[in-house]
């Protein structure tokens, strides 16, 4: 219940914020074109990169609010992506999670090779910790977590959802499909779930 | 207890809880908007002047295989005139055939002026951490600031400049890549921030206005003059893109969007930034 309410409002909001949508639209086709012309060093294995997948493409054309039908593609396609540790255990260690959502580390053109595993950032978007004061607000805090939601199981599936591919929950959304599109690894995300749903977490002291 | 009194309790614990982050927030915030107020409060003490003086300095050095200047450069106010060229572009040259930004145009100048070979130019243009900005860069740091004080009013309005913001806003908008990033999603809502870094909301003229004549600016952080073409190479780096090649038609059409949304705002260029 209190996840659909949490999903109506957060889509509410995403909305509000639709921009108006008569401006002349510019073919998808020609600025594909631009893109892939603006960035002549990239190399072949970056070319994918630049393209959009198909709900990429649908939030960027609906400036990410999407209209139902669409919003309800997303999610079925993008829920579909989501896999899950062998041996059904979606917590792991939440210092480890800390870390990871401490790191930026990762996936630019200056993180290659690769000095150390790819972070989260989670601190760049969403309140976390009391302890950290540096955090971003373009997502929403996320202080006591587990707590408000009674460490419960569902919730505790939720989160690892989210983190894998938040647009399974919420179409559209800013936050990046972590799991989905191998920014982290299986052992991280549940990392991260820790760092969320322990009891002994600084996100629920 | 009842549950309506319980549900009442939580509701207030929430709103305790919020009240308590907020303080939080705005305290974080008054002491950056301290720090931006000391930094601003000389304007001499703005390191960016010197790379102006630089960047005049450069503008009137003969150079390249042509040993020319730029002195003869028209910036679309006629050639060799510099005062105020920077308030009006980007715009249409008719002898590229192209809408140019500022330093699109200085990197044209340089190619048929001065005859370096463009593609030389754009192999590295932008400084990296501690370095000084580029000879482009400083030239177009010099550009301007000859036109601060002034107001961005680049008229836009003909076929190909109309199609270059149209271009640029159907970009700003447009996600790729690993995270799935674009400009809009930083710059498309207002009162936001990465860790403590303040958010332009780029897609609202009015905050447009206020921010995007600030660049060129020097940088606190980097220890450096950055231009626009750098702040998208740099935008794009963020957002796990390759390198965006000054000069593409992207990186004009987005900054024709910028300077349209920045239409009436005023220029402050160096502008200083944290």
């Amino acid at each position: 219940m209190r996840a659909t309410t949490a999903a109506l409002f957060l889509l509410a909001c995403s909305a509000t914020s639709a921009w108006p949508q008569q401006r002349p639209a510019v073919d998808p086709a020609r600025a594909d074109a631009a893109i892939k012309s603006a960035f002549p060093t990239a190399p072949a294995d970056w070319q994918s990169r630049l393209m959009p997948d198909e709900t990429m493409r649908q939030c960027s054309a609906h400036r990410n609010s999407p209209p139902k039908a669409v919003a309800e593609a997303i999610q079925q396609r993008e829920r579909a992506t989501i896999v899950y540790p062998p041996d059904g255990k979606l917590l792991g260690e939440w210092k480890k999670g800390e870390a990871i959502a401490q790191s930026g580390y990762g996936l630019r053109f200056t993180d290659y090779p690769p000095r150390s595993a790819n972070g989260g950032n989670c601190y760049a978007c969403h309140q976390m910790t009391r302890q950290e004061v540096s955090y971003g607000t373009l997502g929403p805090s996320l202080l006591a977590y587990g707590k408000n939601r009674q460490f419960g199981e569902p919730d505790t599936k939720a989160a690892y959802d989210k983190i894998y591919d938040s647009h399974a929950a919420f179409p559209c959304s800013n936050m990046p499909r972590f799991g989905t599109n191998k920014i982290l690894t299986i052992e991280q995300i549940k990392d991260l779930v820790a760092l969320l749903m322990s009891p002994d977490s600084p996100v629920n002291k | 207890m009842t549950i309506r009194r319980m549900l009442f309790a939580a509701a207030c614990a929430a709103i305790a809880a919020s009240s308590v982050a907020v303080a939080q927030d705005s305290a974080t915030e008054k002491a950056i908007e301290k720090y931006r107020h000391m930094l601003k409060e000389d304007p001499w003490s703005n390191p960016g002047l010197l790379d102006a003086h630089r960047g005049e300095a450069l503008w009137v050095t003969a150079a390249g295989p042509n040993k020319a200047t730029l002195e003869q450069c028209d910036l679309g106010k006629g050639a060799g005139k510099v005062d105020g060229a920077f308030a009006e572009l980007p715009r249409y040259f008719a002898d590229a055939d192209r809408v140019m930004d500022l330093e699109t145009r200085i990197l044209w100048c340089m190619e048929k002026l001065q005859g370096f070979n463009p593609a030389d130019l754009v192999k590295r243009p932008h400084p990296g951490g501690g370095q000084p900005v580029k000879e482009l860069g400083a030239m177009a740091t010099y550009v301007a600031s000859k036109s601060s004080g002034m107001k961005f009013a680049a008229k836009l309005d003909q076929a190909k400049e109309k199609d270059a913001v149209a271009l640029g806003e159907t970009l700003f908008f447009r996600r790729s890549g690993p995270f799935d990033f674009a400009c809009a999603t930083c710059h498309d809502a207002a009162g936001l921030r990465i860790r403590l870094q303040g958010l332009p909301h780029l897609s609202s003229p009015d905050e447009a206005r206020k921010v995007v004549g600030e660049w060129p600016a020097y940088r606190v952080s980097t220890t450096h003059v950055m231009t626009m073409q750098h702040r998208l190479y740099d935008c794009y780096w963020q957002m796990r893109m390759p390198e965006l090649e000054l000069g593409s038609d992207v990186s004009v059409a987005l900054i024709s969007y910028l300077a349209s949304q920045a239409k009436g705002g005023d220029i402050a260029a160096p502008g200083l930034k944290r």
